[in-house]
């Protein structure tokens, strides 16, 4: 079991969930988040002075998925989030000791 | 005969009743345009600061500043004496009718118009001194100021003091309520500081951007409707075709000064910034406002627009200037209030052939001299006995919660008030 966690432009949420349900990703969380990767911040105006944004926002993606699911998963995040410009984000994989579905008890493979 | 005088008498105690109730709502303005342009953290506490130096607004004017601006018998022009407590006695028809047309509103209806003019010029202190003063050290100032400062300089105008004696012209209060209000907010910033973070070490300025600007512009245009009834109001009687007329020429020229200011505005904040500042066109508006008040009446509504677009040029360099100086005024008070009400004042001459140039800069002079030695040793009294400021964890936390216990949006900042 995989856990895949994706930083994406939040603009490119809704391209990324269509994608990853068409796959077959059965649940995704979604928060939102900022930070800053090569892209780095922006400046702001206000009353007539400058300031820097260092932090953009963006949106953490995170799906739990059965190991020979990941590289369908990645592909269809990648496809979905790119738009070529700089800042479309990053594809973390980790691995998943285990899984729980807390209404049922399932645990494992079975729990996704 | 008598029939016709009496309803004029109550035709103008009404209009005077009801444009104060314009002026009134003028507070809520003051209220939303504060709680936007400050941050969400110190939301409550701001509208905590404006509820309550309205309400002490008006017991410390019933209680002394009304007779003091308005005395029964003056000592002097300068020095008008303390009077009594504000009693319940009002004309009676039988006086109304042999005054030949000298008495046509009620005396109370007068005093419930001034009070709200008093909580305007205070409410102006607010903005500028939010987000890092203690509530109750703001408070003890409304009530001197509200109570003494105010009412002395507003003597020596409306009431017939030594500034009505020079000739020193201001219709509804460029100088009296808004240079006033917005000294006294100066002589605070000086004592108080700049916010936390405002200025870097360097020197250079490190915007604090407000929290809600919808609300901002919900104030503004509060505040826009209200000077309907500020300057409207100003011209005190509306029973005959000339007066009817003139209050109509008030109301057009006052919209069209806040028009005037919001474009003249915008375009220096475009010009200036390659950007157009919402924060600016809305103290544009006031500021066209502000500038149109010491002379609704005789200028054309093209000269109205003219006088109050340079209002709005100046008080965005105003601004610049004053956050170079590192006078740290959130809401732009002073400069909408201060420095556009002394053109104001000096823009009466433009129109009105009865004003001079020296007897507006003498009476803005005085203004000015006045409320900021008052004021400056009523905070530094303050601040030497309780202290004007909170903590600087305190105002890192947000006055909110050090001074008021609560937050203005609980859900959105922390796990309190989950219902739970």
């Amino acid at each position: 079991m995989k856990l895949v966690t994706a930083i994406i432009k939040p603009f490119k949420l809704d391209d990324v969930r269509e994608g990853l349900s068409e796959i077959g990703v059965q649940g995704i969380t979604v928060t939102e988040v900022k930070g800053f990767g090569r892209q780095k911040g922006h400046t702001e105006l206000y009353r007539g002075a400058e300031y820097v944004v260092d932090f953009l926002p963006k949106v953490k993606l995170e799906a739990a998925v059965a190991a020979d699911m990941v590289d369908k998963v990645i592909e269809a995040i990648s496809k979905a989030a790119n738009t070529g410009k700089i800042g479309d984000g990053k594809i973390f994989v980790s691995s998943l000791e285990q899984v729980v579905r807390i209404r049922t008890g399932e645990t494992g493979p079975d729990a996704l | 005969m008598d029939a016709i005088t009496e309803l004029s008498y109550a035709l103008d105690t009404f209009y005077f009743l009801m444009t104060g109730v314009l002026v009134m709502w003028m507070a809520a303005g003051f209220s939303m345009l504060e709680a936007g342009l400050v941050r969400a953290k110190n939301t409550a506490e701001i509208l905590t600061k404006n509820i309550s130096l309205f309400a002490v607004a008006c017991i410390m004017y019933m209680l002394m500043g009304y007779s003091i601006m308005y005395p029964a018998e003056a000592v002097n022009a300068w020095w008008p004496g303390f009077g009594s407590i504000l009693g319940s006695t009002d004309n009676t028809a039988a006086e109304v009718l042999a005054s030949g047309g000298d008495t046509y509103y009620s005396g109370l209806s007068d005093f419930f118009f001034q009070v709200v003019f008093v909580a305007t010029a205070m409410s102006i202190v607010s903005g500028a001194v939010a987000e890092r003063m203690k509530l109750w050290a703001f408070l003890m100032f409304a009530v001197v100021m509200t109570g003494f400062i105010y009412p002395m300089q507003g003597y020596w105008k409306w009431g017939g003091g030594g500034l009505d004696a020079l000739g020193f012209l201001d219709f509804a209060g460029s100088g009296v309520v808004h240079l006033c209000g917005a000294t006294a907010a100066f002589a605070g910033v000086l004592l108080l500081g700049a916010r936390k973070g405002k200025y870097r070490p360097d020197g250079s300025i490190s915007p604090i951007p407000g929290a809600n600007m919808p609300l901002a512009t919900l104030g503004t245009f509060i505040l826009w409707m209200g000077w309907f009834g500020f300057n409207g109001g100003s011209e005190l009687i509306i029973s005959n075709v000339a007066e009817a007329n003139n209050v109509a020429l008030v109301f057009v020229n006052t919209n069209m000064a806040a028009a005037g200011g919001v474009i003249a505005a915008m375009i220096t904040a475009r010009l200036l910034f390659g950007k157009t500042d919402l924060t600016m066109a809305l103290n544009g508006a006031l500021a066209g406002l502000v500038a149109i008040t010491a002379e609704p009446l005789t200028p054309t509504p093209l000269l109205a627009t003219i006088i109050g677009a340079v209002g709005g040029v100046i008080v965005v360099f105003a601004i610049i200037s004053l956050d170079k100086m590192k006078l740290d005024d959130p809401v732009g008070a002073i400069s909408v209030h201060g420095v556009v009400g002394m053109w104001g004042l000096l823009a009466v001459v433009i129109s009105n052939p009865e004003a001079t140039l020296i007897a507006q800069a003498t009476g803005l002079g005085v203004i000015f001299a006045w409320t900021f030695v008052a004021s400056l040793i009523t905070w530094g009294i303050i601040k030497m006995v309780i202290g004007i400021r909170v903590s600087e964890e305190e105002e890192y936390a947000g006055v909110d919660l050090s001074e008021c216990g609560l937050e203005a949006y609980p859900e959105f900042v922390g796990s309190q008030g989950s219902g739970k």
